[in-house]
């Protein structure tokens, strides 16, 4: 595993997360240790209700922890403010959406552009980018057509190339395939393992789908908010179908 | 520069959306001018009207005249002083005496307010003319409310009755020589008008006076004796009182028209955050600050208000031109409101109506823009995410 200069890339201690529910308050997270190094493809896999979700969305200052500690790209996300969370978000993290989330009046390539645009990147430089990862997505030639135009296939890869466009270091991606058919899972898949490859991003899973779990280099499993295993998955092909 | 290219990417991309909200907002827009237009127009063509034909550029009462006590007019005149009889002399003023007298159309009896006008005046925009020559019977000059309250018609013969300076009861034919057609009551509804002169002689008051009308924009500084000069706002009090008193319940309708407005745009955004809170949930996904999200939503209010104003120039602007030149045709009823506004209301469109109403919609609709995605600010991403909304 790789780590950065002065650590890991991702690390929680003793990660906390309830919900006041009635008299007894619902733990989603008990006691959460766990690392992620740079160029990471590892899944946290589990049932409905495990605690996935709500572990990538602390990891992604989505949300924050009840107790115990987060650091992500060497921030405590505890103790990060609304604007600090959103500027972290906005510099180092890439999200992808199990309902792909794009923003249904822009173009294909407003919606790629618009986290270049929060960073303030100058119109050239944007569009160089842009134009980058929607080839890297095989889009492209799609980049003036609407949400509402593309398949979900399509639609998720508009999703990955937002995702990357401004390089960031980690990419959560909560349940990218549940929406998609076999072909468009394994197409989409194999996209984000060559990026991880080609650009050493860290890619971060929360799924329950076995086609999914057949890419992952690294599986936690969580069961009822608690971490039941953590284990390095040998490259298998045969176990992607 | 970020939000407001985002402001007007979002607007632009709502499509139809946008346009059918700036066409509602137009309309509030254009009833709200409109109704402040045909109140200012109300007002304006009522006071031009009395100023025109009653009030002048002011006048100068005799001390005892009391407009609201008939009873005050046996006394209400004295000879004109020397500093108005100047004013008279060269055009600039007429003499008007008021007694009162009983006139007995078609054998019934009825009080009425004789005025006396000289035939020649220039002042106020009365056809004075038709009462020469001074001849027998009495020429007398009525309004068309007169004419239908006595059933008096051009050509008419009744009986005038009058008590002269001394208390002594005369009486005189008279005929009707013309009915004169006019928005002003207080020149019409129980009165009769004859020559000034024949008043004097009748009613044994030479050379007096009940009040002198200057002519308009005369600066006045002259003080007689037993005169007082009532000023042209002063004169026009009633008029003003009435129409702060119309303008309150048009107040009302404006308020309700402005509601309408903002509840149009407080609905949109209301509407707009709990369709697009998973979009506001990507936005903070996306690393967009809270401020900036509601800086967006707000922006997208006032930009939604901006081109409702747009769409309402395209064509508020002919249309109201075209209401403010053809005005509108008041029913016949309209005449028992009080005011003198004849048989068609102008509208008047100022520049502080437009601009005025403009901005202040303007600045409604952005509070009403601000306040819902305030509550955005508020709401988790994880939360927006979920499309759960506050």
């Amino acid at each position: 595993m790789n780590m950065i200069a002065n650590g890991p890339l991702i690390k929680t201690e003793k990660l906390v997360k309830s919900y006041p529910m009635g008299q007894q308050p619902l733990m989603a997270l008990d006691s959460v240790d766990l690392s992620f190094g740079e160029g990471e493809f590892a899944g946290l896999v589990g049932p409905s209700g495990s605690g996935k979700t709500t572990l990538l969305n602390i990891i992604g200052s989505l949300d924050v922890p009840t107790s115990g500690s987060v650091t992500t790209i060497q921030r405590k996300i505890e103790a990060l403010t609304h604007r600090e969370a959103a500027e972290l978000r906005n510099r180092h993290i890439g999200f992808i959406f199990q309902t792909f989330n794009l923003l249904p009046v822009y173009s294909v390539f407003e919606n790629v552009e618009f986290p270049l645009l929060l960073l303030g990147y100058p119109a050239v430089e944007r569009k160089l980018a842009v134009m980058k990862s929607l080839e890297l997505v095989h889009l492209a030639d799609r980049h003036r057509s609407r949400p509402a135009q593309l398949s979900g296939g399509q639609s998720q890869r508009v999703a990955i190339a937002r995702a990357i466009v401004k390089k960031p270091a980690i990419v959560l991606a909560d349940e990218p395939t549940a929406n998609l058919d076999a072909e468009n899972s394994h197409n989409i898949l194999k996209i984000m393992e060559n990026l991880n490859q080609e650009l050493g991003t860290t890619f971060i899973f929360a799924t329950h789908d076995e086609k999914v779990i057949g890419y992952l280099r690294r599986k936690i499993s969580l069961i009822d908010g608690h971490v039941s295993r953590d284990e390095i998955v040998s490259k298998n092909t045969e176990r992607r179908d | 520069m970020l939000v407001p290219r985002l402001a007007v990417r979002n607007l632009i991309g709502a499509g139809l959306k946008a346009w059918l909200n700036g066409i509602v907002l137009s309309i509030s827009f254009l009833a709200i001018i409109t109704t402040q237009a045909l109140l200012k127009g109300m007002y304006e063509q009522t006071a031009e009207a009395m100023i025109e034909t009653h009030l002048g550029g002011g006048q100068y009462w005799q001390n005892n005249y009391d407009p609201y006590d008939p009873l005050s007019l046996q006394n209400a005149h004295s000879e004109i002083p020397e500093t108005l009889e100047g004013l008279i002399d060269k055009g600039k003023a007429t003499a008007i005496l008021t007694i009162q007298g009983t006139i007995y159309p078609e054998g019934r009896i009825r009080p009425v307010l004789i005025k006396g006008i000289d035939p020649d005046q220039q002042i106020l925009n009365l056809p004075s003319k038709v009462l020469r020559p001074d001849s027998d019977p009495i020429p007398v000059l009525i309004g068309q409310r007169m004419s239908e309250a006595t059933g008096l018609r051009q050509g008419d013969f009744f009986t005038l009755q009058w008590r002269d300076a001394n208390g002594t009861f005369d009486a005189r034919d008279a005929t009707v020589k013309m009915v004169m057609k006019t928005s002003v009551q207080s020149i019409d509804v129980g009165q009769i008008w004859i020559s000034l002169e024949r008043l004097r002689r009748l009613a044994e008051m030479p050379n007096e006076a009940t009040m002198v009308v200057l002519q308009r924009g005369l600066t006045n500084n002259l003080q007689p004796e037993r005169w007082s000069f009532k000023s042209q706002d002063y004169l026009l009090q009633d008029v003003t009182e009435m129409v702060r008193s119309k303008s309150m319940g048009s107040l009302i309708i404006y308020v309700l028209l402005l509601c309408l407005a903002l509840l149009a745009i407080f609905d949109t955004q209301i509407f707009s955050i709990f369709r697009r809170k998973k979009e506001i949930g990507t936005l903070m996904a996306l690393g967009m600050t809270r401020g900036r999200v509601i800086r967006l939503f707000t922006l997208e209010g006032a930009m939604q208000a901006g081109l409702g104003a747009l769409i309402g120039a395209a064509y508020g602007i002919p249309l109201l031109s075209l209401f403010a030149e053809k005005g509108w045709t008041l029913l016949e009823t309209t005449d028992s409101y009080g005011f003198a506004l004849g048989e068609k209301l102008y509208p008047v469109f100022t520049l502080g109506i437009v601009a005025g109403t403009t901005i202040l919609v303007f600045i409604a609709t952005t509070v009403v823009s601000y306040l819902p995605t305030r509550q955005i600010s508020k709401l988790e991403p994880t939360e927006a995410l979920r499309g759960r909304v506050l």
